[in-house]
């Protein structure tokens, strides 16, 4: 057991502004260093979920052994610190997505419980029979199903904007779908399997134009840029904990407080209420009114301590980084014979979805895995996409900052053993 | 050669009936069909069967899949054509046990014949239902089943 180290990393402090010292940053990374079936691990599965820098780890350690406490009871000390620490991490999202006010972040599992959230509460508020949700073809099936859930209760019609053979959003046919009818717009920011990033901001106006509110699926975008909520002009953005370099079971939903306000609460539970008695109880304020039961207090302490790093290091540098080597990737997979990039977006992300002709993408992940290499194959939780590009699935690797150019040659060297042993 | 030895999943005649695999084709006059579908991957896969008497006369595949997948299936074609139903049951649960066997345990080689081809299956617990795949879905077309069945 090592003594914890304090919240933020001294080596981050000493490294020089300009630089994008990767071996030095993956030291911060202690799964990285391992070896799979005998070869150095190679992780491009990120968007699947990310790896912890040791700040998160020792964070959640030193929480557990020296904090621990429920929060918002804070009549014995360490109580008072865990609220401290707890709401100090919903601070720090704040920063981070540039909220206006702390009450506007909530604390949710994921993005999947934060989008179902916006479903249950939002959603069953507005949406009656014949209105209208639009998501877009590229959607995860977080935000497929809890609004096609949502319109068979409330027998109102789910549009999908088609997008090209790119992978890019047709934003005429985005424009020809708003109508009087519809009442939200639900739509991701960066597509976990094509790595398309869609011009939020201007789906954003077209919907408000018409007076019409946006969520934004941020799941895949928060590892990899900065986010503004209020430059964007969302009404709502949800995001996971662990892609972003944090644990799991923690995700964050922001919401303008004016629209979460007249919001009904999602669960009922201890904490969200004021007063309770058999014939009436009394919500809470925000955030509270949406956190019912004890919430995840390690893991939005690990968040915070993820954005930390993250924040050190420097989303635009490490966007800048991550480009750079999402081009040699591309560049380096297309060179192989029979290899098709599924998503080719003029604004990509982090992700390499390829299919490799006669060869099913299993059988390419398993014998990538034999080389110690670490990609997501299958439907990637968007079949309606699968079968808008027609395949059963694709073969996808997922970068995040601390991958490098030698990983990329081992990737494609790993696929001429894939064409070795199958074609 | 990494150590894990991928020879021992794609073998020869899984890679050859990959590339090539039997019976792959709708069929005619079949009397019982199902479609088999793994959610896992999305793989799905129909299995036609023409059985008179109590013998399973002709079989027929159709469907996507990962090299496993399609070579079980094409091996399955093979193996269960012109049996009973009685032993096409038992070679489905002979190739079940196999393929679901614990690290090191035996299994019954000699009842399987060519289908010991896919032994190192059990190695690779992710791969396991692409290579049961077929067999569940012909075992349920055996029991009358005229619907979806899905490795779940």
């Amino acid at each position: 057991m090592t003594a914890p180290r304090p919240a933020a990393s001294p080596r981050l402090a000493e490294r020089p502004a300009r630089t994008f010292d990767v071996a030095r940053i993956r030291e911060d990374f202690p799964i990285l260093k391992q070896q799979v079936h005998g070869k150095p691990l190679v992780y491009l599965d990120n968007a699947a979920t990310s790896q912890k820098p040791q700040v998160v780890i020792d964070t959640l350690v030193r929480y557990l052994t020296t904090i621990n406490a429920n929060v918002h009871r804070g009549i014995h000390y360490l109580s008072a610190r865990a609220t401290d620490e707890f709401e100090g991490a919903r601070a720090k999202v704040r920063l981070f997505l540039n909220a206006a006010e702390d009450r506007e972040i909530i604390f949710v599992r994921g993005a999947t419980e934060g989008i179902n959230l916006v479903a249950h509460s939002y959603g069953r508020q507005h949406i009656g029979p014949g209105d209208e949700v639009v998501i877009s073809h590229m959607e995860h099936h977080s935000n497929i199903v809890p609004w096609q859930m949502l319109c068979q209760e409330r027998s109102a019609k789910l549009r999908v904007i088609p997008i090209n053979d790119a992978g890019e959003l047709l934003l005429d046919e985005y424009e020809k779908l708003l109508n009087p009818r519809t009442k939200l717009v639900s739509i991701v920011h960066v597509s976990n399997s094509l790595g398309t990033v869609n011009p939020i901001e201007g789906i954003i106006a077209a919907a408000h134009s018409r007076g019409i509110p946006v969520l934004v699926d941020g799941a895949q975008a928060v590892p990899h840029m900065a986010v503004d909520v209020r430059k964007m002009g969302c009404d709502f953005y949800v995001f996971s904990g662990h892609k972003v370099f944090g644990p799991t079971g923690i995700g964050v939903v922001y919401g303008r407080a004016e629209l979460l306000e007249a919001m009904p609460p999602y669960q009922g539970g201890g904490d969200m209420i004021r007063s309770v008695t058999f014939e009436k109880t009394t919500y809470n304020s925000l955030p509270y009114k949406f956190e019912a039961g004890t919430p995840d207090v390690s893991g939005a302490i690990g968040l915070g301590a993820a954005i930390d790093y993250v924040t050190a290091l420097g989303l635009d540098r490490i966007t800048a980084y991550e480009h750079e080597l999402l081009d040699y990737g591309a560049r380096r997979l297309a060179a192989i014979d029979g290899l098709q990039i599924i998503g080719t977006a003029k604004d990509k992300a982090s992700i390499l979805s390829f299919v490799l002709e006669g060869v099913h993408p299993h059988d390419i992940g398993t014998i990538l895995d034999g080389e110690g290499i670490a990609i997501r194959t299958g439907h990637h939780c968007t079949q309606p996409l699968m079968d808008r590009f027609g395949v059963p699935a694709t073969a996808r690797a997922s970068l995040a900052f601390y991958n490098t150019r030698e990983e990329i040659d081992a990737l494609a060297q790993g696929m001429q053993r894939v064409i070795e042993v199958l074609k | 050669m990494s150590s894990v030895d991928l020879r021992e999943l794609y073998q020869d005649l899984i890679r050859e009936h990959n590339s090539k695999p039997r019976n792959f084709h709708a069929l005619e006059g079949a009397n019982r069909k199902v479609d088999g579908y793994n959610p896992l991957c999305g793989d799905k896969l129909t299995v036609y069967l023409k059985v008179t008497s109590d013998v399973i006369q002709d079989v027929g595949i159709q469907g996507s899949g990962c090299a496993i997948s399609r070579a079980s299936a094409s091996l399955m074609s093979e193996n269960v054509k012109g049996k009973t139903v009685a032993q096409a049951e038992k070679l489905f649960k002979a190739f079940r046990a196999m393929i679901t066997r614990e690290p090191g345990a035996d299994f019954d080689a000699d009842a399987l014949g060519d289908l010991e081809v896919f032994s190192g299956v059990s190695e690779y617990p992710a791969r396991v239902k692409c290579a049961t795949l077929p067999w569940h879905t012909m075992h349920a077309a055996l029991a009358g089943k005229g619907k979806e069945i899905s490795t779940e």
